[in-house]
């Protein structure tokens, strides 16, 4: 019970981290490997606006997962537009950015582990025996919410559509008058709208430490890799199996054997089906 | 730009004369073949002597020879065979392991257990990587990043080799001259051995391979094999230089795993311009005294640095090597349309 319950909590931090990066992937093929970077940039942004500007909780919220969307579009307009399609600049030029941002909040003196941003509900529930915070139910409650909007937000609106248009075919998608600029900036705006997301939700868990953006990074990666980059649904299916996988290890082996397992998975699925458990892309594109 | 003009690329008279044979016969044109090739072999070659007053930044040449081999094994492996490593830190850490436990147990010298770190390390990276060989583009550059993680992870859960700490003690070199010049001798040696390589026979088929592995596979030769080799040339440098640095800092640990000695020789390559691997030497040239220089930042430091990066890939994308040889070899002028 306890397994299945943490398990599911985990899973859905997991998809919290990871579906931002593979949504900008998906639509754009634009890899961010600023992803983690955003991540704890939104959740030192909410922290200074509520303790150094004094901003009640929900607005700091608010304007921090703005600008996280502002740095996503910002990256996008200034440094991606100019190198897109050469894949390696990409990759560099993003995790450089990324690299600066973290660091500079490390040189700000942002260390330690003394910031914290408040739960949403203070109190445990008992579900069976079993304690659980509201706050990990608020991680599985906000996964469900995001993952519900996005699937409407792509099958119901205009601009949802287009995104999904720009996904499946760019130069037809191009054809019919969608922009493939906007598209990606919108994207950008999205996947890091939801990294700040997810800062938002997971950081009460503990505190805001710099290194979390490079593991962020590494889990967002993993999740991305095991169902395969650019599916959705496999994304949430492999954050379901790493969640339960990582936890499963933490219970029965120890602690530290949880990042061999989670990179064992990888490497074993990147093997055996490269694509991922559900990827799109043809068998005779990732092996000969 | 001007409106009505167009900017017009021609090879200089002298590159033309000196692509052919008889550029032998004239001592302008080789030494207008030779004269690139000349600075960087003197400048290198010089540089211990030069240095030899700032003994800090003698310790620096040896890193940038450590970081020239490691960006020369990407730029081989990503522009000449087709395979985007992104686990360059697997050879380092590899080869520095190797070179550790070989000094320790037999107790040889440097100049030992080097080159048989090298080797066998090359051997034992061939061998984890074969799975990995049939995959392309972008699934095996995740894969092999994913490498050096999992080594990291293993040795930290099993606690082999000394676990965190490490192994200390490993041997250091007596003399420091022979310490910087059998380093800066062997890169050059690779580096040009490998220039040579590409373009000898098996360096046609490696070139095939990456245009298009399924017509040389059509041809009867057998792709898997020819990529091992390749691999293990690639592996040879890294492991070399993994070793080199294990006796350089008497020491072989968890950080030789560690990300650096991936990211930083790639970034290298690209700002150095790839597919020369004369380029990735330049990039490593550069880029390793830039971060030391950089140091006076303090803490500022991997910010700036990445920064730097961040506006040569943005402004020159195509590399500097690439920028630099159009400008020697070609002309430009407006014409109009």
């Amino acid at each position: 019970m306890e397994i299945l319950l943490y398990g599911l909590v985990n899973s859905f931090k997991l998809i919290l981290i990871a579906f931002g990066f593979t949504l900008v992937y998906g639509i754009s093929r634009l890899p961010n490997f600023a992803h983690g970077a955003i991540f704890v940039f939104t959740g030192f942004v909410a922290w200074i606006m509520m303790h150094k500007l004094n901003l009640p909780y929900y607005p700091a919220a608010l304007l921090s997962l703005a600008s996280a969307a502002l740095v996503g579009v910002l990256i996008y307009q200034f440094i991606l537009k100019r190198i897109r399609g050469m894949n390696m600049n990409e990759i560099i030029a993003t995790y450089a950015i990324g690299v600066a941002l973290i660091e500079t909040f490390r040189w700000l003196g942002f260390r330690g582990t003394t910031f914290t941003l408040p739960v949403f509900f203070e109190g445990v529930a008992f579900i069976g025996d079993v304690p659980i915070d509201y706050q990990r139910l608020m991680v599985i409650g906000v996964g469900v919410v995001m993952l519900a909007a996005v699937w409407i937000f792509t099958k119901f609106t205009r601009t949802g559509l287009a995104l999904r248009g720009i996904a499946q075919d760019e130069r037809a998608a191009m054809m019919l008058g969608i922009d493939s600029d906007l598209t990606a900036t919108l994207a950008m705006a999205l996947g890091s709208a939801m990294s700040g997301l997810a800062a938002l939700v997971i950081f009460p868990l503990g505190s805001i430490v710099v290194e979390a953006g490079y593991n962020t990074l590494i889990f967002a990666l993993a999740v991305c890799m095991v169902g395969g980059i650019g599916s959705w649904g496999g994304t949430v299916l492999a954050a379901f199996v790493l969640g339960f996988l990582q936890v499963i290890t933490v219970t029965y082996l120890a602690t530290h054997f949880q990042m061999v397992v989670t990179l064992a998975a990888i490497i074993a699925t990147l093997i055996l089906r490269p694509s991922g458990l559900f990827g799109k892309h043809k068998e005779l594109e990732e092996r000969v | 730009m001007k409106s009505g003009l167009r900017k017009e690329r021609i090879d200089r008279g002298i590159k033309v004369r000196s692509d052919g044979i008889y550029a032998l016969s004239s001592w302008r044109e080789i030494s207008f073949l030779m004269a690139p090739r000349m600075l960087l072999v003197c400048g290198l070659l010089l540089a211990p002597l030069i240095l030899h007053f700032f003994p800090y930044w003698q310790k620096v040449l040896l890193i940038v020879c450590i970081y020239a081999l490691l960006s020369m094994a990407f730029d081989f492996l990503a522009n000449y065979v087709g395979l985007v490593c992104l686990g360059g830190s697997f050879f380092v850490g590899v080869g520095g392991y190797g070179a550790a436990l070989l000094s320790k147990s037999l107790h040889c010298s440097p100049f030992i257990s080097i080159p048989l770190a090298a080797v066998g390390g090359a051997c034992f990276c061939t061998l984890a990587l074969l799975p990995c060989l049939p995959l392309r583009g972008v699934y095996f550059a995740i894969v092999t990043l994913m490498y050096p993680l999992f080594m990291t992870r293993i040795i930290e859960a099993f606690e082999l080799f000394g676990g965190t700490n490490g192994m200390m003690d490993v041997a250091g070199f007596a003399n420091p001259w022979l310490e910087q010049y059998f380093l800066i001798i062997a890169t050059l040696v690779f580096l040009f051995a490998l220039r040579r390589l590409a373009v000898e026979d098996v360096g046609l088929v490696i070139k095939g391979i990456k245009d298009n592995d399924q017509s040389v596979k059509a041809s009867g030769i057998n792709i898997t094999f020819i990529k091992a080799q390749a691999i293990f040339y690639a592996s040879l440098l890294g492991c070399f230089a993994g070793a080199y640095l294990a006796h350089i800092y008497m020491w072989a640990g968890l950080s030789m795993f560690a990300l650096d000695f991936s990211i930083i020789p790639i970034a290298a390559t690209v700002v150095g311009g790839g597919g020369s691997l004369l380029g990735a030497v330049l990039g490593a040239i550069l880029l390793v005294p830039l971060s030391e220089a950089l140091r006076a930042f303090g803490p500022l430091r991997i910010v700036s640095y990445s920064l730097i990066l961040t506006a040569v890939i943005v402004v020159k994308g195509e590399g500097l090597l690439n920028y630099l040889s159009r400008k020697y070899n070609q002309f430009e002028r407006w014409k109009e349309i």
